[in-house]
């Protein structure tokens, strides 16, 4: 028999051959080094994941690496947790892994749309950071549990179950990915003074120059910290109030609205840079990536991190039910090497954090590891994820270090029992 | 008419001719609609919708008193772009048809008014943001020339930036549909009241604005159903700080509260259905358009 008919037969040149089983070790290798579970390459080559989630999170540059690095093709497509959560409802086919904000998770896990990730399969959640799994801080404490924590909503009893377990099982309802502390961005050139508590939003200095978000939930929650700090009202949880609590609340933000205290209330990303850049607004609720890129435009724009403590968030991503065979392999591939490092650096240059410090760290400059984590003066000019220059050398993080920032937390993103009644009178809000 | 009885073939010609026309209205606009209806009466937790039948939906939309606030703030638009619509349409189609004689010229002039619509409405919409804000160009000139000391304020997130807005985006239905039917005046009728001794003022009340109604009409009908639909021209340009009925059931969507959103839609649909049967009421479009 000669070679070329073993050729035709076959339908494998060796070239072909040499290739696939290049292909194969690299596989291979790959999982030895990153971790994750051996796949075959023949199989999961041809899958394409449709990572669906906020543009914080669900970004190209990282889909694209992931992509090269696992050898079958994730896309990503941008949806606002809003939209995600409409989806993952109504339109469960059209995702395949969700990329959840705690609160909208915990509005929708209990459509049973998604499938809880098998931890065992997932190798690196040992190291991941006790902020998330264990919903314990640095010292070993319970976190604040006001609003949602993402350990309260992290783990379900059995593959089946629709609820949340109390406690840490084998099943987590989606794998923690990023999370940060939230303040305020101020723009220090503009105020010149030193801004140190949320009650400064309601500062009539400010008045006219001031923005919330206008995600209810959220908005919300930055205006109790700024009235619990000013003394005007005290909650039991702010992550859970009352109808009286909100009543209050919205009466004492309607009052300021009249008084004319807000400029704006922002709705995306890049109205709240705007709002900012352009000096219509001095202080308002920000995203960390939105102070980012107003500084990477060289505006002095700080984000401020104030006594009472941060407004934390985080998020996960969340395996869809109908993922199965070499899809869901492919799923839980791009889960482990989700966690070692690549993306938890790109995100560390927008501010966010990893849910496994370590990796992330380990792929950061020196410089960038202290600049973003461990709260020292940068020793060269600091560039965001994209290259643009937006800290100088000698600057120091706002807030401090990883420890200093997630260990203030004061309350977290969050649904309320009371949302549908908070909803209507934040639209009340928004007309008065 | 016997021939038509006559002939079966003949019989099916008018409704295979508005076949294709009831095909796209009964699947896009008359399922969503009715989809729309029920869902306004069905239960929700949340999560998954329950065919019962409730009026839970409505009298949480009818009890609040945002509803109505919202609904009030919307007409207000509405109404304040309607006039200033009308006013610019008319003056701009009047200028159009009776003092420009040469035809070229005309429809040069014409197609000028269409200019910024070749652009998307989004950006017609976000090119004022850096032209009236607070440290924008018109800002700026005002006290680059020292007519003012502090920048104005409510030019930009504010009503005014809002019907501003409208008024821009939306003149152009109004000048179409006028520009149309003055143009269908006869100039002799003109000729004979200026001869029968009419002065201008006479001419306007009694012969252009009369035979110009059924454009004002349609273009009313137009720029009601835009304003009375838009939640995003109000939530860019009042920088959030106003709500329309719409952004009001966007809030609600967005938090999957379909039930409630739906129940206002439906309210939404009367009020609009009132509006324009009243302004058919007022000039018969048909008859008018037949002429």
């Amino acid at each position: 028999m000669s070679s070329s008919r073993t050729k035709s037969r076959s339908g494998i040149s060796r070239r072909d051959l040499l290739k696939r089983s290049a292909a194969l070790a690299g596989a291979a290798a790959g999982s030895s080094i990153i971790g994750a579970p051996m796949v075959w390459a023949q199989t999961t080559k041809d899958v394409t994941l449709n990572w669906v989630g906020p543009s914080f999170s669900v970004i190209a540059d990282i889909a694209a690496k992931a992509s090269a690095d696992l050898g079958f093709t994730i896309v990503a497509q941008t949806a606002e947790t809003t939209q995600l959560m409409a989806k993952v409802v109504n339109q469960p086919e059209t995702v395949d892994i969700a990329d959840f904000e705690y609160w909208g998770l915990q509005k929708v896990y209990r459509a049973g749309n998604l499938q809880p990730v098998n931890i065992s399969k997932i190798k690196q959640w040992g190291d991941m950071t006790p902020l998330m799994r264990d919903g314990k801080g640095f010292d070993g404490k319970d976190l604040s549990r006001q609003g949602t924590l993402p350990f309260e909503v992290l783990y379900t009893e059995s593959a089946d179950s629709k609820d949340y377990a109390t406690g840490a099982t084998g099943f987590a309802t989606v794998m923690p990915s990023i999370y940060n502390a939230d303040t305020l961005g101020i723009r220090s050139d503009l105020i010149g003074r030193e801004v140190s508590s949320w009650s400064e939003l309601f500062n009539p200095e400010f008045k006219g120059k001031t923005a919330l978000v206008n995600i209810p939930s959220i908005g919300i929650m930055d205006a109790a910290m700024a009235l619990e700090s000013s003394g005007q009202m005290k909650y039991g949880d702010k992550g859970n109030m009352t109808k009286e609590e909100i009543d209050k609340t919205v009466d004492a933000l309607i009052a300021l609205k009249k008084a004319g205290q807000f400029r704006a209330f922002w709705s995306t990303f890049d109205e709240s840079v705007n709002l900012m850049a352009a000096g219509e607004v001095v202080i308002q609720s920000m995203w960390s990536p939105a102070v980012t890129a107003v500084k990477a435009r060289g505006i002095q724009c700080v984000y401020q991190g104030l006594k009472e403590g941060y407004r934390g968030w985080g998020s996960g991503m969340g395996l869809m039910r109908h993922l199965d065979g070499p899809k869901l392999d492919a799923a839980y591939a791009f889960l482990n090497w989700y966690l070692t490092g690549w993306q938890g650096a790109f995100i560390a240059r927008q501010g966010y954090y990893s849910s496994v410090p370590e990796t992330a760290k380990a792929n950061l400059t020196e410089n960038e590891r202290g600049y973003w984590y461990e709260g020292k003066a940068a020793v060269e000019d600091i560039k965001d994820p994209y290259g643009a220059i937006m800290d100088k050398a000698g600057a120091k993080r706002d807030g401090g270090s990883f420890e200093q920032r997630m260990g203030n937390i004061a309350c977290w993103n969050t649904v309320m029992d009371e949302d549908r009644y908070m909803i209507q009178r934040w639209n009340e809000f928004i007309s008065a | 008419m016997s021939d038509r009885s006559s002939a079966p073939g003949r019989l099916l010609t008018p409704y295979l001719q508005v076949a294709p026309l009831a095909f796209l209205m009964i699947t896009m606009v008359g399922i969503p609609l009715l989809t729309v209806v029920l869902l306004s009466f069905w239960e929700f937790d949340g999560i998954a919708v329950y065919p019962a039948f409730t009026f839970d939906n409505y009298a949480e939309v009818l009890q609040s008193p945002v509803t109505l606030k919202l609904f009030l703030a919307t007409l207000k638009y509405a109404l304040i772009t309607l006039v200033a619509t009308v006013i610019i349409g008319f003056t701009c189609s009047y200028f159009l048809v009776f003092y420009v004689r040469d035809l070229r010229i005309q429809i040069a002039l014409f197609l000028l008014c269409t200019i910024p619509f070749w652009t998307s409405n989004v950006i017609r919409m976000v090119s004022w943001i850096p032209f009236l804000g607070r440290e924008g160009l018109f800002n700026s000139a005002l006290i680059e020339l020292g007519i003012i000391d502090h920048p104005l304020d409510i030019l930009l997130y504010s009503d005014f930036a809002v019907v501003l807005t409208y008024i821009h985006l939306f003149t152009l239905f109004m000048i179409v549909p006028i520009f149309n039917s003055m143009a269908k005046i006869n100039p002799n009728l003109i000729e004979a009241a200026r001869d029968a001794g009419a002065s201008p003022f006479q001419i306007l009340r009694d012969i252009i604005i009369p035979l110009s109604k059924t454009g004002i009409a349609l273009g009313s009908i137009f720029v009601v159903t835009l304003v009375m639909g838009d939640f995003f021209v109000v939530r860019v340009m009042s920088g959030g700080q106003s709500a329309s009925v719409v952004s009001a059931m966007k809030n609600n969507i967005d938090q999957l509260y379909y039930p409630v959103a739906s129940a206002m839609a439906v309210l939404l649909v009367i009020v609009v259905l009132l509006m324009v049967t009243a302004i058919l009421r007022v000039v018969d479009i048909r008859s008018e358009l037949a002429r």
